[in-house]
C-alpha cells in the first residue's frame, strides 16, 4: 500500500490530474476576467456583480476548495518528485550536455512552477485576501468594488512587468504540462498523443496572451 | 588524428573518481570509439599502467553492453547510436573528449567507465517473461497474429537494455526501458494473459531499484540506440492504471 503512494507513476497521475484541473480553471478564470475589458462604466458594475455572485455561491465555494487543494497537492507532489529525482541521479556528471535532447521547458518545470507559485502568493495577497478580509469600498449597486482595486493595482508598470513574466512562465509550463499530463495518465495512441501536443501549444499561447492583454490594456487605458 | 582524452578513473564504487588526461596519437578516423580506447589501453599496458576498464561485447550495436557518456551525452554525439558504432570521423583532429561512466544511483560504478546495470535485469526477472513451458519450438502458425502486431511488438522488443535512457534522463528514470519491455509482451498473444501482474510487479521493482520518475522530456528516445518510442512509457502508465483501478483482484 505504502509503495503505491510512494510510486512515481501514481504521483505522476496525481500531478497530471491536479494540473489538468488547474488548466481548466485557467479558462474559466480568464473568461471571467475578460469582463474587465468592457467599457469602464459597464465593466465596473458587471465585474463586481460577477465577483459577488461567485463569492456567495455554495457550489463555487466547494469548487474553490478543490482548487486550493489542487494547487497544494501539485506543489507538494513536485517537491516530493524533485527530491526523488535528486536521489535517483546520485553522483553528478562532470560534463553534462544531456540537455541537447529535450526542450528547455520540459527540463525546467520546477523553475517555472516556482515563478508561478510566487506569483500566486502575490496574486492571492493583493486580490483574494483584500476581497475577503480587507476594507474594500462598495460600488453603487452595493457590491464590493473589486474592479477599482484591480484597475488601481494595474496602474504600476512594475506590477505589469511582474504579471507579464509570470504569464510567460505559465505559458511555457503549460506547453510541456498539458501534453505531459495526458501521457502520464496513459495516452499512448500516436495520433491522439500528437493531437494533444498540438492542442497544448495553442492552449498555452491562447491562455498566455489572454491573461497578458488584460493588465496591459488596462494600463494603457488609464 | 590526435585526440586528447579526459577519462573518468575510479578504482571502485567506494573510492572517489576523477578525470585523468591522456593523449592518443595516430588515431584512424575509421576506428570505432572503442577501438580508439583499445589503442589507448595497449599503450597503457605497455607502460605498465592499469588499462581503462569499459564494457563492450558484440561491437555491432546490438548487444547493449557498451555505453559511456561522451562529452556529456550517452553514447556520444550521434543520435540513436551505440558507443561501438560511433566512429572517430565524428570528431576532429585535436579534439578534447570527455569520457565518463553512465551516472545514476541505480547504476553503481564498478570501475572506471564500467557500471553495474543489473538493476535492469532485476526489473526483467520481476515480470518480463511469459510463464509457459517452452519445450520444443512450436508450429509457427499455431498462434495467429497480424503482421502489424508482430512489427509493433518487435519495435518495442528492439530495446537492447544498454541503459542510455537512464543516463540521458534528468531524473534517471528507467521508464523507457520498463515501458518497452511491458509493451513488447502486452502486444503478443502469449504475453497478454499476465499483463496486469507483470506491469504491477515490474513497476514496483523499478521503484525499489531507486530509479527516478518520468517527466516526459523525451530525451531518452533521442539517445536510445534503437529509437524506442516514448509512447511505450504512456502505454506502461495506461496498463498500470488499468491494473490498479479496473482489474478485480
Amino acid at each position: 500500500m505504502i509503495i503505491y503512494f510512494k510510486n512515481a507513476l501514481t504521483r505522476k497521475n496525481l500531478m497530471a490530474l491536479t494540473g489538468l484541473f488547474l488548466s481548466f480553471f485557467l479558462i474559466i478564470h480568464l473568461l471571467g476576467n475578460l469582463q474587465l475589458l468592457l467599457p469602464e462604466e459597464q465593466a465596473q458594475l458587471q465585474y463586481n456583480a460577477y465577483s459577488h455572485f461567485l463569492s456567495g455561491n455554495i457550489v463555487i465555494k466547494l469548487v474553490s476548495y478543490v482548487l486550493y487543494a489542487c494547487i497544494l497537492l501539485h506543489t507538494l507532489d513536485a517537491i516530493y518528485l524533485g527530491i526523488k529525482s535528486k536521489r535517483a541521479n546520485g553522483q553528478k556528471l562532470s560534463r553534462d550536455r544531456r540537455s541537447r535532447a529535450s526542450s528547455w521547458q520540459s527540463r525546467n518545470m520546477m523553475f517555472l512552477g516556482i515563478i508561478i507559485f510566487l506569483f500566486l502568493v502575490i496574486h492571492f495577497k493583493d486580490f483574494w485576501y483584500q476581497y475577503k478580509f480587507g476594507n474594500v469600498p462598495f460600488d453603487e449597486n452595493g457590491n464590493k468594488d473589486l474592479y477599482t482595486l484591480v484597475v488601481n493595482a494595474f496602474d504600476n508598470i512594475w506590477y505589469i512587468l511582474l504579471y507579464s513574466i509570470s504569464f510567460i512562465a505559465l505559458g511555457f509550463h503549460l506547453i510541456h504540462g498539458v501534453a505531459s499530463a495526458h501521457r502520464s495518465l496513459g495516452l499512448y495512441h500516436p495520433f491522439y498523443a500528437r493531437l494533444v501536443k498540438i492542442f497544448g501549444y495553442f492552449f498555452s499561447i491562447a491562455i498566455t496572451l489572454g491573461y497578458l492583454i488584460i493588465p496591459i490594456i488596462i494600463y494603457i487605458k488609464h | 588524428m590526435k585526440i586528447y582524452l579526459k577519462i573518468w578513473r575510479q578504482k571502485d564504487n567506494l573510492s572517489k573518481g576523477s578525470f585523468k588526461d591522456y593523449t592518443v596519437e595516430d588515431v584512424n578516423k575509421d576506428m570505432s570509439f572503442l577501438e580508439m580506447l583499445d589503442t589507448l589501453n595497449l599503450k597503457l599496458v605497455k607502460q605498465g599502467e592499469r588499462p581503462v576498464e569499459f564494457d563492450h561485447d558484440c561491437r555491432e550495436g546490438i548487444c547493449g553492453q557498451c555505453g559511456v557518456m561522451i562529452n556529456g551525452i550517452a553514447h556520444g554525439p550521434l543520435k540513436n547510436t551505440t558507443t561501438c558504432q560511433l566512429h572517430m570521423r565524428s570528431f576532429k583532429d585535436g579534439d578534447t573528449i570527455y569520457v565518463e561512466p553512465f551516472k545514476a544511483e541505480a547504476f553503481p560504478i564498478v570501475r572506471d567507465l564500467k557500471v553495474d546495470r543489473s538493476s535492469l535485469d532485476r526489473i526483467i526477472t520481476s515480470g518480463g517473461f511469459v510463464s509457459v513451458d517452452t519445450g520444443q519450438a512450436p508450429e509457427a502458425n499455431s498462434i495467429p497474429i497480424t503482421y502489424e502486431e508482430a512489427e509493433a511488438a518487435f519495435d518495442a522488443a528492439a530495446c537492447i537494455g544498454c541503459g542510455a535512457c537512464v543516463a540521458s534522463c534528468k531524473n534517471s528514470s528507467a521508464a523507457l526501458f520498463t515501458g518497452a519491455k511491458i509493451t513488447h509482451l502486452e502486444l503478443l498473444p502469449q504475453g497478454q494473459k499476465e499483463t496486469h501482474k507483470r506491469v504491477a510487479e515490474m513497476v514496483e521493482q523499478m521503484e525499489k531499484e531507486g530509479f527516478g520518475h518520468c517527466s516526459n522530456t523525451e530525451a531518452c528516445q533521442v539517445e536510445c540506440p534503437e529509437n524506442i518510442s516514448v509512447l511505450n512509457i504512456a502505454r506502461m502508465n495506461f496498463e498500470y492504471n488499468k491494473s490498479k483501478l479496473l482489474v478485480k483482484k
